[in-house]
């Protein structure tokens, strides 16, 4: 069970932040993590029409053959996806303390502009102590 | 016209228009910059006086919000307003430290008195601190509980320099979510704090020059260092005291 990646995508789509953490994932430019984050909140979009059951905010989990995606959006639009092993029970968990994180290093940061990329070390630091290398 | 010399720049100025006080503080006046409490008027139009709904801010007892709670993600928030305010009016980073010291400052002289009010108005013999040790100690506790809801971490007396001496705080709460970016790391947002103390030894008669250093170790990676400067007037006092 690992915590393989987290992404952060603005409410435009833009990728702001991205980190790995467990091994498991192939390595990609950072062009192509642009693209994907791109491509992801259009997707995102797409399923909030789809839903079977009436409204919805858009899939809030993808899974797939030896990793899943979970995705929690926030009000303000802001995604946050973590990609784990398809066991890892705290994913749910994980990214509410990331949002937690976020809100409190990030955005009381004056020296951060919002829906710019994050470069603020107290975030990383956060970041770091709560998931560590990945593998729990 | 009014012939008002330019206030020091650290007290707090309504407006540097030339009107009277009493067309400032006229609350009809609609250019007036701030809000004031209305007072219910005593003239009203029909009938007896209106009995005050709740008493204005300014009757209320002193000593009723001594130990409210405010909000840390609420002052973040302002704080870091703050800060990205001046920054897009200064020119370098010493202005801002300096800017966010007389922001401090006038802090720190509202906190003096209060503090000061709150120990000894209600005491036979009120007393106040005449040597600087009993001072700096008070500041270390009193001032740092007031403002910060616990004591300061350390008090330090440098041997280089008879006049200089540090209060260290391992986790300062006002900067407590702010990351300075790696070309500003000279920058302490804790110039703030060093604005309060150095209002607080100014009212106590102390003057200083204080300021706000970044000293990370491996546990307290955000420890801050208050540097108090004394002035000579101060240390030639000091000695004849002795």
């Amino acid at each position: 069970m690992a915590i393989f990646a987290l992404w952060v995508i603005n409410k435009a789509g833009g990728l702001v932040y991205q980190r790995n953490f467990a091994e498991g994932l192939a390595q990609l430019t950072s062009n192509e993590y642009l693209v994907l984050a791109g491509t992801l909140h259009g997707i995102h979009a797409i399923t909030s029409r789809l839903s079977p059951t009436g409204s919805s905010s858009g899939a809030h989990v993808i899974e797939a053959e030896t990793f899943k995606l979970t995705i929690l959006l926030t009000a303000t639009g802001t995604k946050f996806v973590l990609i784990t092993s398809l066991a890892e029970p705290s994913a749910n968990s994980v990214l509410q303390k990331v949002y937690e994180a976020y809100a409190d290093a990030v955005m009381k940061n004056p020296f951060h502009t919002p829906e710019m990329p994050i470069r603020t070390e107290g975030f990383d630091a956060r970041i770091t102590a709560l998931i560590g290398s990945g593998h729990t | 016209m009014s012939a008002y010399a330019q206030p020091h720049p650290r007290f707090s100025v309504l407006s540097s228009s030339s009107l009277s006080s009493a067309e400032l503080l006229s609350p009809s006046n609609s250019s007036a910059r701030f809000s004031l409490p209305s007072a219910p008027s005593i003239t009203t139009a029909t009938g007896a006086p209106k009995p005050l709904s709740r008493p204005n801010i300014y009757d209320r007892p002193l000593n009723k919000t001594r130990t409210t709670e405010v909000s840390a993600s609420a002052f973040a928030f302002m704080f870091s307003e703050v800060v990205q305010y001046m920054q897009k009016r200064v020119s370098g980073i010493n202005d801002l430290e300096r800017r966010l010291n007389t922001l401090g400052y006038r802090l720190g002289t509202r906190v003096l008195e209060l503090m000061v009010w709150r120990a000894e108005s209600t005491s036979k013999a009120p007393k106040r601190e005449i040597r600087f040790l009993p001072a700096l100690m008070s500041i270390h506790t009193n001032v740092w509980k007031a403002v910060f809801g616990k004591p300061a971490d350390a008090i330090e007396k440098s041997v280089e320099n008879e006049d200089e001496y540090m209060i260290i705080d391992n986790d300062p709460i006002v900067t407590r979510n702010i990351s300075i970016p790696r070309d500003m790391s000279q920058l302490s947002c804790s110039s703030f704090t060093a604005g309060i103390v150095e209002a607080v030894l100014d009212g106590l008669g102390f003057p200083a020059r204080v300021t706000a250093h970044n000293t990370p170790n491996e546990t307290y990676p955000s420890r801050t260092t208050i540097l108090i400067k004394l002035e000579k007037s101060v240390l030639e006092r000091e000695e004849l005291f002795k």
